[in-house]
């Protein structure tokens, strides 16, 4: 079996449907769990007190914001090399959800910069590359809507995408490189392993993060097989109307 | 159980609902749209006698 089988809507719709329910409810549990624990069972921490219990919304968030945006690129790309549609239409279901994760991590961020930081924002790199980030999720999803044809839509938006993925890969790699900044490198470093979390913080965060992660394939799952079905009526609308 | 978050309480509390509120709103609307296109295309399909 291929994975481009998958290409066609009829599979893709067929193969959704029944991993959903269980996808939904390990999200459920793993977003509530991760959020219950890290929210009602961590101690405060020394320096930032309880407003560590905010990395449990704000990293998560953070990291589906640019793993959605890495995951819209992917697709992007199988559409410009292989023209599956269902792939234009994966990349598209996944903006909006993006743009509440990207919305929420600015949010949180803010609300924790304000007391730690000082401010509620700083033009830091890391920031404003994120930033960035939210105004081309915007973009992207103002091209799709202003554009009927679909094909066209697809094209456009999928180069937007490239485009845009400076920003997604800046925002997570700008404090590596560019020196400045206030906001803090990561504290769990996927490559090297020198994690300076402590398990009673990190634990909880793995489950929130893998929640998140769920809920977001989730989520965009179920929105394209709107997109999928929403498209098949056009059609059958269109058959009816010139009948 | 730890719920004595300080002077921080403010922070921490919006933080969550600034978090909890959106979720919701983006789980509430794609189910809404999954719902209203898979009964609209049932409908045009039963029209139409396809199975």
């Amino acid at each position: 079996m291929s994975i481009w089988e998958f290409a066609n809507p009829r599979k893709f719709t067929a193969l959704s449907l029944k991993i959903l329910p269980t996808l939904v409810g390990l999200s459920a549990v793993l977003v509530l769990g991760g959020l219950i624990w890290g929210f009602a069972f961590t101690p405060n921490a020394d320096k930032f007190e309880s407003t560590v219990k905010i990395i449990y919304v704000h990293v998560p968030s953070a990291l589906m914001a640019i793993n959605g945006w890495l995951m819209m690129l992917v697709c992007s790309l199988i559409w410009l090399v292989r023209r599956h549609h269902v792939s234009a239409l994966a990349a598209r279901a996944a903006a909006p959800v993006g743009v509440v994760m990207t919305v929420i991590a600015l949010f949180t961020g803010a609300v924790w910069g304000q007391p730690m930081w000082g401010t509620w924002w700083v033009w830091d790199p890391r920031l404003t590359s994120f930033l960035i980030l939210f105004l081309f999720y915007l973009g992207y999803m103002a091209l799709w809507a202003a554009i009927e044809d679909t094909e066209t839509a697809a094209d456009l938006t999928s180069i937007l995408c490239l485009v845009g993925s400076v920003f997604a890969l800046l925002s997570r790699y700008a404090v590596n490189f560019w020196n400045q900044g206030l906001h803090q490198g990561t504290s769990i470093p996927v490559a090297t392993g020198g994690r300076t979390v402590a398990d009673v913080y990190f634990l909880p965060l793995v489950v929130a993060m893998a929640g998140f992660f769920v809920l977001f394939v989730a989520l965009v799952l179920a929105r394209t097989v709107t997109l999928i079905r929403e498209r098949r009526l056009a059609v059958l609308d269109a058959q009816e109307a010139r009948a | 159980m730890n719920l004595d978050m300080g002077k921080y309480a403010t922070e921490v509390l919006l933080s969550y609902a600034g978090t909890l509120i959106p979720l919701a709103l983006v789980i509430w609307i794609t189910w809404a749209q999954y719902r209203r296109a898979a009964r609209a295309l049932s409908a045009a399909e039963a029209r139409k006698d396809i199975p």
